[in-house]
């Protein structure tokens, strides 16, 4: 199975807004999940420049799919989501 | 506990770019639509309802212009009128903690529960050894009775069935020094006389009801209502606050309108040179050991709590206090704006005439993002002068010690020790030190666990900051080859 790409933005505005606490998933994500993701650090994805404002970030893109007010609980629901829909795929 | 991610410090982050926003939009005319636009209608409230979230968040808003929420005579008063007394003020507000009282949750005042795994035994070994007579049967189960428990911690010693459980008081739990107590409503308040500023507290509560006093917007009407020079003075633990090299930060500062940005770890390599000079002087005195004196926390803390650790506290001034005093050298006529992860700091800028103001790097960080600068744009910025590695160092946990170890080698012997996070045992074992001498003679204290990368004003994940420190310390030269 591809990992799942977990993109979170690292501009000025996302980082303030709590990008840092959604990096914690490189460090410490839930054990059934660590080694089906892959976390990177992006420069600015300007979904905030897209209309949206820098007050709906940070932003994380999950395998492309764009979460807004990104919270790890948010992004994990998402992985855990994304991982359901392929293992049904398969049946 | 601290807790390193959670809702309540990401907020406090948002209402400062808020606020920040709201200074540039128009000097806080139309601030009090900040908390209706937060929590509109239909928003899934976060408390009760959404009403007592616009009362809190109003008070949050409040603290960030620089108004505790006992600073509040008339209710009625709105948040344009705090935005705009805050850019009246000619001398910023003192520092300090205080509590949102409507956000304190007043968590359990009995310390002490009794879970359903009580079977009401026949020994009821908690009834018989609870010297306030606390314990009662209550439906063939043992009973706390609130009022009357002191959380002494016998009944769960002598509970058979492991049936007693301590619900922690988070902030209580946090503050090393016992300064947050309760009051007869169960609501937290903290004593300023023996508070240490450490923040800990605010960062260990859960319902995000400890708040702090900004300088934001007396800096920002400083930078753009006054035509004074306004010079940064930048912590060591900066790199890495911000996922950006660490020139464009500089970079970014000056586009904020800052007209110079200092470094603070060549400050630090003052601290080093003079430390060590004291350690060699104090160990030949026959001294059984020194303790660093760079954290302000636990300077204020040996100062008010264990005043029997005095003598053994360096006199060495810190990175702060040497880089101010350079810079007020220089250009006596500028302002300066300590910038670190530090609460501590504004504490201990009060006693120092040349440091003006202390800002956080969250509060940087909201300036950035109010005013809409993107650091990743920004042209590097050099600063004037370079620091050495070991000063680099200083906001990891050992760094201040090693930098003094790095210039004592050879002179006499060294035997470090760090104390990494000052808790409430850790308070214990320096008073064990000061009573019955220590085995090394060289204690590093640092308040955050971790170091300053850890403090209360930072951004960044500590882990990654750390990691990012240790590459701009490995680009540093050793201070010994310095000139």
């Amino acid at each position: 199975m591809e990992k799942i790409q977990v993109k979170i933005c690292a501009g000025t505005a996302c980082f303030v807004m709590g990008a840092p606490q959604i990096q914690a998933l490189e460090f410490s994500a839930p054990e059934d999940l660590a080694d089906k993701i892959e976390v990177t650090e992006v420069r600015c994805m300007n979904h905030c420049s897209q209309g949206k404002g820098y007050n709906k970030g940070p932003f994380v893109e999950v395998n492309g799919e764009v979460i807004e007010e990104a919270t790890m609980e948010k992004v994990v629901a998402k992985i855990r989501d994304l991982i359901a829909k392929e293992e049904e795929e398969k049946c | 506990m601290l807790i390193p991610k959670n809702y309540a410090n990401q907020m406090r982050s948002r209402i400062l770019v808020k606020v920040v926003e709201s200074f540039y939009k128009d000097r806080f005319e139309s601030a009090d639509e900040i908390p209706i636009e937060m929590r509109p209608k239909d928003y899934d409230s976060s408390r009760c309802c959404i009403y007592k979230d616009r009362a809190i968040l109003k008070y949050r808003m409040m603290a960030a212009m620089g108004y505790t929420p006992q600073e509040e005579t008339n209710e009625a008063k709105q948040l344009k009128d705090y935005g705009k007394d805050a850019l009246k003020r000619q001398n910023h507000a003192k520092s300090c903690l205080a509590v949102i009282d409507i956000a304190c949750s007043a968590c359990v005042k009995s310390q002490y529960m009794v879970t359903d795994a009580c079977r009401g035994c026949f020994a009821r070994p908690c009834v018989m050894n609870c010297p306030k007579q606390a314990i009662s049967i209550v439906n063939g189960r043992s009973h706390i009775n609130p009022d009357l428990c002191v959380s002494c911690g016998k009944c769960l010693e002598v509970c058979p069935y492991h049936a007693v459980v301590k619900l922690p008081v988070p902030c209580e739990e946090a503050c090393p020094v016992g300064a947050i107590r309760k009051d007869e409503h169960g609501v937290e308040h903290i004593n300023e006389e023996i508070c240490i500023s450490c923040g800990k507290c605010l960062q260990s509560c859960p319902f995000g009801a400890i708040v702090e006093r900004s300088q934001l917007v007396d800096v920002l009407n400083l930078i753009h209502n006054t035509d004074k020079k306004v010079v940064a003075m930048l912590a060591p633990a900066v790199v890495g606050q911000f996922p950006f090299e660490i020139n464009q930060v500089v970079g970014a500062l000056k586009k904020i309108g800052f007209d110079d940005v200092v470094e603070v770890a060549a400050g630090a390599d003052i601290t080093s040179k003079n430390e060590a000079a004291e350690f060699i002087e104090r160990m030949k005195e026959g001294a059984n050991f020194m303790t660093t004196s760079c954290c302000p926390a636990y300077f204020r803390a040996a100062e008010v709590h264990i005043p029997e650790l005095k003598p053994f506290v360096s006199n060495t001034k810190t990175p702060m206090y040497y880089t101010a005093e350079m810079l007020k050298k220089e250009q006596p006529d500028c302002v300066s704006v300590f910038v670190g992860p530090c609460l501590a700091k504004r504490t201990e800028a009060e006693y120092d005439p040349n440091v003006d103001y202390v800002l956080t790097f969250e509060e940087i960080g909201a300036m950035f993002v109010g005013a809409g600068v993107e650091i990743g744009d920004c042209e590097p910025a050099q600063f004037a002068k370079v620091s050495s590695a070991q000063g680099r160092n200083y906001p990891l946990s050992g760094g201040v010690a090693g930098a003094v170890g790095n210039l004592v080698e050879g002179e006499v012997e060294f035997r470090p020790e760090r104390i990494d996070g000052l808790s409430k045992e850790n308070i214990k074992l320096l008073k064990k030190y000061a009573t019955k001498g220590s085995e090394n003679n060289m204690i590093e204290v640092m308040c955050c666990e971790g170091g300053c990368i850890a403090g209360p004003g930072c951004i960044a994940l500590a882990k990654k900051a750390a990691r990012q420190v240790e590459t701009y310390v490995a680009q540093g030269t050793n201070q010994k080859d310095m000139k």
